[in-house]
């Protein structure tokens, strides 16, 4: 499934969600995964919210996105131009027969261990959307018995920060072809290699 | 100094340089009850709250400025969210002010609570439950802000009651702190030229206008730019009387009721310039075979409407006012180095359409009354010179046809949303927003009785508006469908003429009561209506039951398909099918 994956900046004030939620409900816009938070600046959230690129315009999703009132700043991030990772706890059965074989795929993936029972244990792994999503696919196989999943956050590669400019300034959106986002743009300029990145 | 909340709040109003507020008082919004009896504002109190919301609407329609209403918490919120949802569907500003239950009690379920926030959410353009007292001259201000700038729109308020009863320091103007609102600056020049140059080689160029041009008083600018470049003119239901329908580049009403020649001319068209329309189903028909010769320029004020519904070639964004203004100057430039446009073709093939395939009704002297020839010999008798308001259905779509409108902000109505009741609160409104002059709401027996209760607040306060009821009997519009997509297989549409009788209704109300069947009664009827100088009339126009609104292009078809009606023979309907855009 193709992805699109929107870091948007917002007011740090009481109803904001519930505004970009409505936004998406509203307009029937379909929403994978969504994570929220402070960030470095108390007045500001910051949210990634993963859209669907099949059924989603995210044309649409972006312009519809800044014209609300309590967000400041959406854009756009490709998936070689920014870092991204989700953290995920699973609860994975654990018969001591199969337990060391578990152990090698949780080292393999650099899943850590975090919690330990006589039947099941649970990992804990913090990963890119594709790497997890093939820890968990190897799982599945000794018996995935509980998942959490946090959604995905991002932040661009290299030196750029989505808070240089001004924030809120005026929408630069008077051309059909809009102007490619700041993060993809960046993106040639480093290399993007990701030294984090586990061998599996 | 200190003020209470409510003293803030309509301190704030009188600041914000407003002069009338429609509304309705109840438990939560009392504290601002208190202030409003000594302040300068003029309070209408309305029967309805949903004619409170109806009637800001008409206001700002009528005025260009922001209409005010005022209602308590949870029904009287709730009662608003029709009018809310009409107003962000057809991008009126408006303020709404809710007061909200005491903050301790918010999520308890008390009494007359109402998520009212959370409700509005999608139908408003912004909306903000107020938690400091301190804030409430900043919330008001920004909320003015919000709905009239830009792409305008509704905004609610929600103000919890003891913080209308709490003290806070008082000072004005506030700081408004909205940084992530943003209103697009001039026009890019480069855009403009591009659109100018496409609009020097287009052979058959229409400008499709829409109420963006209304909202923005542009329609000056844009009478400029239509005969410099000799570009025929349609207006969509919400900019009708943005460009004179008596001008010979006048082409009337586009879309599923409009005008045959507007319709063709959009899929005949080689370029289509697009001034704050949002490419609307309605007047598109089956959006895959809509204008598909044409090249298109896009210029609206809001970003997310360019490309939503079609790329565009070119687009420009801004306020239609620069837009058009810029547009103007550019085609003057490029006409004074390489010539003028040549559309003198393309006009003389419209202007055979137009004889060959007008909109035509049969109204025989002694036959039933039609309410096309009530519209025109209303648009006569008054020159054309009042404010004419409907609701939705039948009578809307006549009205919207068979008027001969000259004047910018001289037709007010449901658009977007298709709200019926829309016609009486929104003429109270816009009656109250233009005081002398004659305001007409054109409503049909359904729409009617669904909002009629205002009649009383219009005859207490001294609103004379003409209500003209075309009084058919039926849901007509629904009938209509159901008569041509059902098999008349007529299901639940019928309401009867005889219940209500509508003059007794009239005077009941405390308003002026007149019927009016046959179609010699019409002027003398007419003339008396609009003779009552103080008080409401009402005029019951027993219009012929079958009367359909034609021409039609069936819901989600090709404008192509479009049906001229039962006034064609075959023959016509075979030649506008086939039009031919070379001269013979």
């Amino acid at each position: 499934m193709s992805t699109h994956t929107l870091s948007v900046l917002v007011e740090n004030k009481p109803g904001v969600l519930t505004h970009v939620a409505g936004l998406f409900a509203r307009r029937a816009f379909n929403i994978s995964s969504l994570a929220v938070g402070p960030t470095e600046d108390a007045r500001v959230s910051r949210m990634t919210i993963v859209v669907d690129g099949a059924s989603t315009p995210i044309e649409q999703v972006q312009t519809q996105l800044e014209k609300l009132v309590r967000v400041l700043k959406v854009v756009q991030l490709s998936e070689q131009s920014a870092v991204q990772r989700e953290l995920a706890l699973i609860k994975v059965r654990a018969e001591p027969a199969r337990r060391g074989q578990l152990l090698e795929v949780a080292a393999v993936f650099r899943a850590n261990v975090v919690d330990m029972g006589p039947q099941t244990l649970v990992l804990e792994s913090v990963s890119s959307p594709a790497k997890l999503d093939a820890l968990l696919a190897m799982l599945a196989d000794f018996g995935t018995c509980e998942l959490v999943r946090t959604g995905r956050i991002a932040l661009a590669r290299g030196s750029a920060s989505i808070t240089d400019g001004p924030l809120g300034a005026v929408s630069d959106a008077g051309e059909p072809d809009r102007p490619a986002t700041e993060a993809s743009t960046e993106a040639s300029t480093e290399a993007s290699t990701d030294a984090a990145e586990p061998a599996a | 100094m200190q003020l209470t909340g409510a003293q803030a709040l309509v301190r704030s109003l009188e600041r914000q340089g407003v002069d009338v507020v429609f509304g309705l008082p109840g438990g939560a919004i009392l504290p601002a009850y208190d202030p409003l009896r000594s302040s300068s504002l003029r309070h209408v109190l309305v029967r309805h709250e949903q004619g409170a919301g109806h009637a800001a609407e008409g206001y700002a329609w009528a005025t260009g400025r922001v209409g005010v209403c005022l209602v308590t918490s949870g029904p009287g919120a709730t009662n608003l969210v029709t009018a809310l949802a009409d107003a962000y569907m057809d991008s009126v500003p408006i303020v709404a002010i809710t007061g909200q239950v005491p903050s301790a009690m918010i999520g308890s379920d008390a009494f007359q609570e109402a998520d009212i926030t959370g409700i509005t959410l999608p139908v408003t353009k912004h909306n903000e439950l107020v938690t400091d007292i301190e804030r409430i001259p900043a919330a008001i201000a920004e909320a003015f802000h919000i709905a009239g700038s830009g792409r305008p729109g509704p905004v609610l308020v929600d103000l919890p009651k003891d913080l209308l009863q709490a003290q806070a320091p008082w000072s004005w103007p506030p700081v408004m702190n909205l940084p992530g609102y943003r209103v697009p600056g001039p026009p890019d020049p480069a855009a403009i030229r591009a659109a100018a140059g496409l609009l020097r080689r287009a052979r058959r160029p229409v400008l499709y206008v829409g109420g963006g041009v209304i909202k923005a008083d542009a329609h000056a600018e844009l009478r400029r730019l239509a005969e410099l470049a000799q570009a025929p003119v349609t207006t969509t239901l919400m900019a009708r009387g943005a460009f004179p329908d008596s001008h010979p580049l006048a082409l009337g009403m586009p879309g599923m009721h409009g005008c045959y020649t507007a319709v063709a001319a959009l899929q005949e068209a080689d370029l289509l310039v697009a001034l704050g329309a949002r490419f609307d189903d309605r007047v598109t028909g089956r959006l895959a075979d809509f204008a598909p010769k044409a090249k298109v320029v896009h210029a609206d004020i809001d970003p997310a409407e360019i490309g939503k519904n079609r790329i565009p070639d070119v687009a420009i964004l801004g306020d239609m006012k620069a837009v058009l203004a810029g547009l103007a100057d550019a085609t003057a430039a490029i006409a004074g180095s390489e010539g003028a446009a040549d559309t003198g073709d393309w006009i003389a093939a419209l202007g055979r359409w137009k004889r060959q395939f007008p909109l035509r009704y049969a109204q025989e002297p002694d036959g039933p009354l039609k309410p096309q020839y009530v519209t025109e010999r209303l648009s006569a008798l008054t020159g054309g010179n009042a404010v004419v308001v409907a609701g939705v259905g039948q009578h809307q779509m006549h009205a919207a046809q068979h008027f001969t409108f000259t004047r910018p902000r001289s037709w007010i109505n449901s658009g977007g949303l298709g709200t019926m009741g829309f016609a009486v609160p929104a003429a109270m409104g816009a009656q109250v927003g233009r005081p002398g002059e004659t305001v007409v709401a054109i409503d049909g027996d359904g729409c009617f009785q669904m909002t009629a209760q205002e009649l009383a607040t219009c005859a207490i306060e001294r609103l004379p508006i003409k209500v003209m009821i075309f009084n058919n009997g039926f849901l007509g519009m629904v009938r209509q469908w159901q008569e041509l997509f059902y098999d008349e297989r007529y299901s639940e549409v019928e309401l009867g003429t005889a219940i209500p009788d509508y003059v007794k209704l009239a005077e009941a109300y405390g308003c002026v009561g007149l019927r009016c069947e046959r179609p010699d009664d019409v002027d003398a009827t007419l003339d008396k209506a609009l003779a009552v100088p103080d008080t409401p009339v009402v005029v019951d126009f027993r219009v012929h039951d079958r009367e359909g609104v034609f021409p039609m292009v069936p819901a989600g078809r090709p404008n192509d398909e479009i049906v001229l009606g039962p006034e064609f023979s075959a023959q016509e309907q075979r030649a506008a099918t086939l039009r031919e855009v070379t001269a013979r």
